[in-house]
């Protein structure tokens, strides 16, 4: 990227980075963590633009009206909602050293987290005994690989809190578990960002519908 | 970033300062905020208060993206200097792609939909 102009040695311009200075280690985690998510978030458009497609195919089976509880789903969100804040008072606890509080947020934040999931899981097997499962018809088929995929991104964010938890237990904060919940950070906020999407897209334009 | 290294190189390069963070004032803002924009978008779903369908869509469609903003403003920390602007060059060319992905799925598959009945609808047609 940097242009070096250089006239003064060889009178040419260089046009690569003129010296080779070494980096801290993990000076490019946040902004390669970032565009990885920026990646994933194609992954969720695509699954978002299946859906829209086949959203409104029934095949005579069950309608978003017959199977959603929007209470439930309010349920849901608020607990994703409240593992976001928890997570963000882990960061600020980070922040000052506190060892201690910072994983008294994680778990707590880990529990809201596997709330979340245990209540999506109670949902889908609830729909699946109703026998609305994924073979039923291409809307159910679209609706359990959107929602479990990010049903699926939230368990593998779930196993890397308690992986860091174990971490800060051994190591204390040190600069890398730093950058490593940094990098949860973004991840479990950025689950939030895409469950926005699914309970206004998914759930409640589904009942409206 | 550790200033160590960086102190040796201050005056001849710029590292972004790395990834921003937040304070508790707005990590608060941001889940109030947050905990609105999403309650009454339920709550007009769940009442029915407007009159139509097609209003309460718009209406939620549009909370939903504002929420967007708030979580990447107050949660995830966006903005045009971390990382000397690269995390948010990749966001803006991440929103074209999936605008592209999405409007583009949704417009040609819509047309398929109406255009491409099976034969025994069409007869009559022509």
């Amino acid at each position: 990227m940097t242009v070096s102009v250089n006239p003064s040695q060889t009178g040419e311009p260089l046009f690569y980075l003129a010296d080779e200075h070494p980096h801290p280690e993990g000076y490019s985690t946040s902004l390669g963590f970032w565009i990885y998510l920026m990646s994933d978030c194609l992954i969720f458009a695509i699954l978002f633009a299946t859906f829209g497609v086949l959203g409104g195919n029934y095949a005579a089976g069950p309608a978003p009206k017959d199977l959603f509880d929007l209470n439930l789903v309010a349920v849901n969100t608020s607990m994703l909602l409240l593992s976001s804040i928890t997570y963000g008072f882990a960061m600020l606890t980070m922040q000052q050293n506190k060892i201690a509080q910072t994983q008294m947020w994680l778990a707590i934040t880990g529990l809201f987290g596997a709330a979340f999931i245990g209540i999506e899981l109670t949902e889908f097997a609830h729909m699946i005994h109703e026998g609305a499962t994924p073979q039923r018809s291409a809307f159910l088929s679209a609706f359990f690989t959107l929602v479990g995929t990010h049903g699926l991104h939230v368990t593998c964010g779930l196993i890397w809190l308690v992986t860091l938890m174990v971490q800060v237990q051994k190591f204390g904060l040190i600069e890398a578990n730093r950058r490593r919940l940094m990098c949860l950070s973004m991840f479990w906020h950025f689950l939030d960002v895409v469950w926005i999407g699914v309970f206004t897209f998914v759930y409640l334009l589904g009942v409206l519908r | 970033m550790s200033t160590d290294t960086h102190a040796a190189h201050a005056d001849d390069h710029h590292h972004g300062d790395g990834h921003a963070h937040g304070s508790f004032s707005s990590y608060m803002l941001g889940f109030v905020l947050s905990v609105v924009l999403t309650a009454i978008p339920f709550w007009l779903v769940m009442s029915g208060t407007l009159p139509s369908k097609q209003i309460t869509a718009l209406v939620i469609m549009a909370f939903a993206v504002v929420q967007i903003v708030v979580h990447m403003i107050y949660f995830l920390h966006m903005n045009t200097t971390s990382e000397n602007g690269w995390s948010m060059m990749a966001l803006i060319f991440t929103i074209v792609m999936v605008v592209i992905a999405l409007s583009g799925s949704l417009w040609v598959m819509g047309h398929l939909n109406s255009n491409m009945m099976p034969v025994h609808q069409m007869t009559g047609m022509n």
